[in-house]
């Protein structure tokens, strides 16, 4: 039964102007699989409560797990996580949850990430099981941002082991000297940096409604099978 | 009990004498969906009352125009828990639309184009407590707010006041609309925060 | 843009009262007869509670609300819940 727990945060990391890496010791973790959420629960003073998910961003560590949020604009609980929850203070949170939108180490199929803005957390919570593994498996990392400085986790992604192709595609502003002007992302992105259907990839998409909406559209149009094809929309 | 988080408010501001119990003011209009936005085109939209031995009255867009139109100012308040005052809207009052159906029923269900529902007792929609709206703030209504048609019944929670309402049966019992079948109250009074059915 | 998310997002509460992972799950939508994992619902948060749509028609599937006293849930638009046997 997953109930909720308290859950001192330990650490917080800038990764860009807008996200910050969390790390929390809850009282008791006994593991998780990559791509799984917990649920985060602030109460005020007066009993308010709010709730939101939010994808377990590593695999756990010496009892700690590691969360990344993005600040949504006028959002309740992303601002106050951004902002103002003092390292040494408690949230409760209740999980790991969720067993569909996972990547287990089991499956030998090549796996195709596509990421949108804070969608990257969960997709790059599989880059990093599939390291602690020592896994061969093929992965492909497409990632749509709207920046260079929006970019989540730049350093880690600048660098990825053998076998993970990173490509970063900019919607708003490219990089100086990119030779692809800033657009949404499209068939030839997911064709130049995807897997092909017929290697019958595993795909994984997340990030805001719209994204997810359009990027599952393209892979079935690719004709990428609907029952390969795994969603985590974040609102 | 839960631990308190240091500093969190939430997204609430001040209360005042005028905001129920457990509810908050906001400035904005939150948009609450349990669905897609539906499309309503008004040339197909229509309003019917059905009464409790199957009696109907409908008005298409262009009838119900015509009809003698209000502009109530009213509080309303969400069981989410903002609440908005001096909110301002257009439409036509219940009792004209009842007026025209012989019932001896004492409950109501509202319905939605999209077969959402709610039940009100008939009492508290007649004596100009609820209006049939299509217009706020002197714009049509827009379609997240309920467009071109919804419900107002202010002195219950909103969720009473249906979104893209298309019509009125009536009947001799209560019968629970959507959210009162999962677990919300049949009535809802906000002053007395009757939000939840009963539970242990 | 509608404000939905994926079945996914109802682990968290569905766990609370079931012991095998509901969101993996098949169900079966009483309205068209889609068959999909209950992850693959359209969950609509921004309401007085949870709902949850099948992807293929539309028709509600679960509503989920939490009060202080219960936790509420609505299942009229399932036909069936479908499970994989145990450590699968
Ligand atoms: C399974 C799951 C996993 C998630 N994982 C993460 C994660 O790892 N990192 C992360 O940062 N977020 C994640 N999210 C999103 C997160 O749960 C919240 O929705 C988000 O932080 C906004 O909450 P808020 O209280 O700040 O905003 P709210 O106060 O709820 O919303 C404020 C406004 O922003 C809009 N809005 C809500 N969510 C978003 C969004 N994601 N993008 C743009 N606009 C939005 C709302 O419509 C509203 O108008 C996840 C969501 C789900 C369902
Ligand atoms: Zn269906």
């Amino acid at each position: 039964m997953t109930v909720w727990q308290q859950a001192r945060l330990v650490e917080r990391l800038r990764e860009t102007d807008s996200a910050v890496t969390l790390v929390f010791e809850p009282e008791e973790w006994s593991g998780h699989l990559a791509g799984q959420h917990a649920d985060i629960r602030l109460t005020a003073d007066d009993g308010y409560q709010a709730v939101r998910s939010y994808s377990l961003a590593g695999p756990v560590e010496e009892g700690r797990v590691v969360f990344t949020v993005q600040r949504v604009l006028g959002g309740e609980v992303s601002t106050y996580l951004c902002d103002d929850l003092p390292v040494g203070a408690y949230v409760e949170v209740r999980g790991p949850v969720g067993g569909w939108f996972v990547w287990r180490g089991t499956d030998t199929r090549p796996v195709m990430l596509l990421a949108g803005g804070s969608g990257i957390v969960p997709l790059q919570a599989m880059v990093r099981q599939r390291r602690a593994l020592g896994s061969r498996v093929p992965f492909r990392l497409l990632y749509s941002v709207r920046t260079p400085e929006d970019v989540i986790y730049a350093d880690e992604l600048a660098r990825p082991e053998g076998g993970v192709d990173v490509a970063v595609r900019y919607t708003r502003e490219a990089p100086p000297g990119a030779r692809r002007a800033p657009r949404r992302l499209g068939l030839v992105d997911l064709n130049t940096h995807g897997w092909p259907a017929e290697f019958e990839p595993m795909c994984f998409v997340c990030g805001p409604n719209g994204f997810v909406e359009a990027a599952a559209n393209m892979l079935i149009t690719l004709g990428h099978d609907r029952h390969r094809i795994k969603t985590e929309r974040f609102g | 009990m839960s631990a308190l988080t240091p500093g969190f408010r939430g997204g609430r501001r001040t209360v005042s004498d005028r905001v129920p119990p457990g509810q908050y003011l906001t400035e904005g209009f939150p948009v609450l969906s349990a669905g897609p936005t539906p499309v309503v085109d008004t040339g197909e939209w229509s309003f019917t009352v059905v009464n409790e031995v199957g009696e109907r009255v409908s008005w298409d867009w262009a009838a119900f125009s015509r009809l003698p139109h209000e502009s109530p100012t009213v509080d309303i308040h969400c069981v989410t828990r903002w609440s908005k005052l001096d909110t301002t809207w257009r439409g036509v009052s219940v009792d004209t639309l009842l007026a025209e159906v012989a019932t001896a029923a004492d409950f109501a269900v509202v319905h939605s184009v999209d077969g959402y529902t709610a039940n009100v007792p008939l009492q508290d929609l007649t004596d100009g407590q609820a209006w049939v709206v299509t217009g706020y703030e002197g714009a049509p209504l827009a379609a997240e707010h309920g467009g071109p048609a919804r419900f107002l019944v202010p002195h219950l929670y909103f969720w009473k006041s249906a979104k893209w309402v298309s019509g009125i049966t009536l009947h001799d019992e209560d019968q629970p609309g959507f959210w009162e079948r999962a677990g919300y109250h049949d009535y809802g009074d906000p002053w007395l925060e009757q939000r939840y059915q009963s539970g242990w | 843009m509608d404000h939905f998310v994926d079945g996914n997002a109802l682990a968290g509460s569905l766990r609370q009262v079931f012991r095998p992972d509901i969101t993996t799950a098949e169900a079966r939508c009483a309205g068209c007869g889609a068959v999909r994992p209950v992850a693959d619902f359209r969950v609509y948060t921004a309401a007085p509670g949870a709902v949850a749509r099948c992807a293929a028609c539309g028709q509600v599937t679960l509503q989920l609300v939490q009060s202080p006293g219960a936790l509420w849930l609505g299942m009229s638009g399932l036909s069936y819940l479908r499970f994989p046997p145990p450590g699968r």
